[in-house]
């Protein structure tokens, strides 16, 4: 995984609330048995006219956000499917960094394990981000993970939290999985002690 | 074995025991009994695997069962569509070469996950059950702690039979009171989501309690914890009781014998204890609750059978109301319209939400000596596993909705997610026993109306939504 530490870019803003997964990537593109690729199906329903063109009107479309790295979203991000393939569609269109008021669990923890920071702000928060996110190309975003801050365009910083062994991980670009594995002889023992449950 | 001390709650009981370790900064090590693996969430985890050269560590707690992108037409001659067909012997070549059972598309044992789970004893009271679809949320109805995970995580359960896991937060929803004829678990479920919005219950695992849910058959409250997800939480689970232990009694994985009586003294003791503390606590009154259906793109955006339309230009935050509005503008309605004065098109049936026998007599108990509304385009009906489609026609319910007029499919999750062929066109409007309306869930700019089988049962010989209380 690559490790996240700082990032800079140009926001994108996407003010809608509930932005579920089913709309991140809609279900034809999951029929995939790889993690790469999947950027042009990103928000495909909203990206594309029916006719397969660019819809001039939706954020990412925009001369100033085609680059954007980070997306500023309404309230409860992420809800929905479980599936893996949206923060792989973020990350391969090229978003290492999503910020909303909140982020449904499972998109949370998936975000985590492909390298994409997502960032939880205040409501009051969310609406300063989402007017820098609108001035375009003439606003950048500073994202620094090691301090957890978030620096705007005109200076002002905001501090946000995160959960210290995945900020571990995600600064590092750990591989859970290693990490686990490291744990064996505790599973081994757990594994043991199941032994005197005959049915489970 | 408990690192909590004082009352616990079912989840922290649950939790607590399969803790295998727990990080100073409260990141645990949770033990998983029961991993259910479908073909779409699951081929990058194994080729991930295969990468890194490991192997599955438990294979025999592990089913894989192929349902989300199946036709569900007759499938004796393989599957047409060709990215499907790959995934799908994907999945077949997976199971074989990393020693997993697995249930084909021809296998009667073969349906939607989370109707598999139970069915084959698979899920047990007190166990925790993962799988990469967010609808694992079912499996809590036995008392067993099971959520969503995506495809890493997939990884990570068939490496090392573990998941990195925090413990969530305690909600409590109550339901107290019984509900009238004809509403039921589905219209308890999109009332509770109503109540506490699609995020209420985000950071949480749900246990629902009260007079109206020990009421619920198994089906019922598996129906109930299947959308807690749609609510935001995770998991959501109900306290195993005598209707749990009789729904799981000679299932093929069920424990036999002895192993089952001890199995039965320890199930009992899963319940939260009195003084438990819950960070959250919802209550609602199933005795004056309607039938409900949703009008929006989110199971949050959820009405009386007897309302209509909301007007999203009476809410507040400025954001909230573009989407409501865009929700409405999607789904082609306008503010103050009746909602028993909406046409539909289709009416689909099925899924892991409501696709079980109890379900099926319920549409089948409506439409006997029926025909389906001659406005509609059509109705269909999906059993949710093969031994739900072998019950139904051991009790005629086929012949009974093939004589209405109803389609009657071979078992998967159909057009629930629409992975497969049958899927709405743009702007066909169903009535749909599914869990998700979100924007093109069901087929490209279709539109989806949530509701019960029964208020499906009942729009499917009219053509409209009618208060299904209202019939003799």
């Amino acid at each position: 995984m690559q490790p996240f530490t700082t990032l800079t870019s140009t926001p994108a803003p996407m003010k809608v609330v509930n932005v579920d997964t089913d709309m991140i990537i809609p279900k034809q593109y999951l029929k995939t048995i790889k993690r790469t690729g999947l950027g042009t199906a990103l928000f495909s329903e909203m990206r594309y006219k029916d006719d397969g063109s660019e819809n001039p009107d939706f954020v990412l479309n925009q001369p100033a956000y085609r680059k954007a790295e980070i997306l500023v979203a309404g309230d409860n991000f992420g809800c929905g499917s479980s599936r893996e393939h949206a923060p792989w569609a973020l990350l391969d269109f090229g978003i290492r960094c999503v910020i909303s008021t909140s982020f449904a669990d499972i998109f949370y923890n998936n975000c985590f394990k492909n390298g994409i920071l997502p960032i939880k702000v205040t409501p009051q928060q969310l609406d300063m981000l989402f007017d820098d996110a609108e001035r375009g190309s003439n606003a950048t975003l500073t994202i620094d993970l090691a301090n957890q801050t978030i620096k705007g365009p005109d200076g002002g910083e905001i501090t946000f939290e995160i959960d210290p062994f995945r900020k571990h991980c995600l600064l590092n670009g750990l591989d859970d999985i290693g990490l686990t594995m490291e744990k064996g002889t505790k599973i081994d023992a757990y594994e043991e002690k199941l032994k005197q449950r005959a049915w489970a | 074995m408990t690192a909590t001390k004082g009352p616990q709650t079912l989840y922290d009981k649950i939790f607590d025991d399969h803790v295998v370790d727990r990080q100073d900064d409260g990141t645990c090590l949770l033990y998983i009994d029961r991993h259910l693996v479908h073909e779409v969430t699951s081929p990058q985890a194994f080729e991930g695997l295969r990468m890194t050269g490991r192997k599955v560590r438990s294979p025999e707690k592990t089913l894989a069962v192929v349902d989300h992108n199946i036709p569900t037409t007759d499938r004796t001659k393989g599957i047409a569509e060709e990215e499907s067909r790959i995934q799908v012997e994907a999945l077949a070549k997976n199971a074989r070469d990393f020693g997993v059972e697995y249930f084909n598309e021809l296998d009667k044992r073969q349906g939607i996950v989370h109707i598999v789970g139970p069915e084959q004893g698979f899920t047990l009271p007190g166990t925790t059950i993962v799988c990469g679809d967010s609808h694992t949320s079912t499996h809590g109805a036995f008392g067993a702690l099971a959520h969503g995970i995506g495809t890493s995580e997939v990884e990570h359960v068939l490496a090392t039979q573990t998941l990195i896991q925090k413990k969530a937060m305690n909600m409590l929803v109550q339901v107290d009171g019984t509900p009238a004829p004809g509403v039921g678990a589905k219209d308890i479920t999109l009332a509770i989501i109503g109540e506490i919005g699609t995020a209420g219950g985000t950071g949480s695992v749900i246990e629902y309690a009260g007079e109206a849910i020990r009421g619920l058959t198994m089906e019922g409250r598996m129906t109930v914890c299947n959308m807690s997800i749609e609510g935001g939480a995770r998991a959501g689970m109900v306290a195993p009781d005598e209707k749990a232990f009789s729904y799981l009694k000679g299932r093929p994985k069920a424990p036999q014998g002895a192993a089952w009586d001890a199995a039965v003294r320890y199930w009992e003791t899963l319940r939260t204890d009195e003084g438990a503390h819950f960070d959250r606590i919802v209550r609602l009154d199933a005795a004056n609750l309607p039938p409900i259906v949703s009008w929006g793109t989110s199971p949050e955006d959820v009405i009386s059978v007897t309302g209509a339309v909301p007007d999203p230009e009476l809410i507040v935050d400025e954001v909230k109301r573009a989407s409501k509005k865009r929700a409405l503008e999607y789904m082609g309605l306008t503010a103050g319209t009746k909602i028993t004065d909406i046409p539909l098109d289709v009416i689909w049936i099925g899924s892991c939400t409501n696709g079980r026998i109890e379900d099926l007599r319920t549409v089948a108990k409506i439409v006997e000596g029926k025909k389906l509304h001659e406005s509609l385009d059509y109705g269909m009906i999906v059993p949710g596993s093969g031994l739900v489609k072998e019950q139904a026609e051991a009790e005629g319910l086929d012949k009974i909705f093939i004589a209405a007029g109803f389609e009657w499919r071979e078992p998967g999750c159909s057009m629930c997610l629409g992975m497969n062929p049958d899927q709405l066109k743009p702007g066909q409007r169903a009535a749909s026993t599914s869990n998700r309306n979100f924007e093109g869930r069901q087929g490209y700019r279709g539109r989806t109306h949530l509701v019960s089988p029964a208020m499906a049962a009942a729009a499917a010989l009219t053509g409209r939504f009618v208060d299904v209380r209202t019939l003799g």
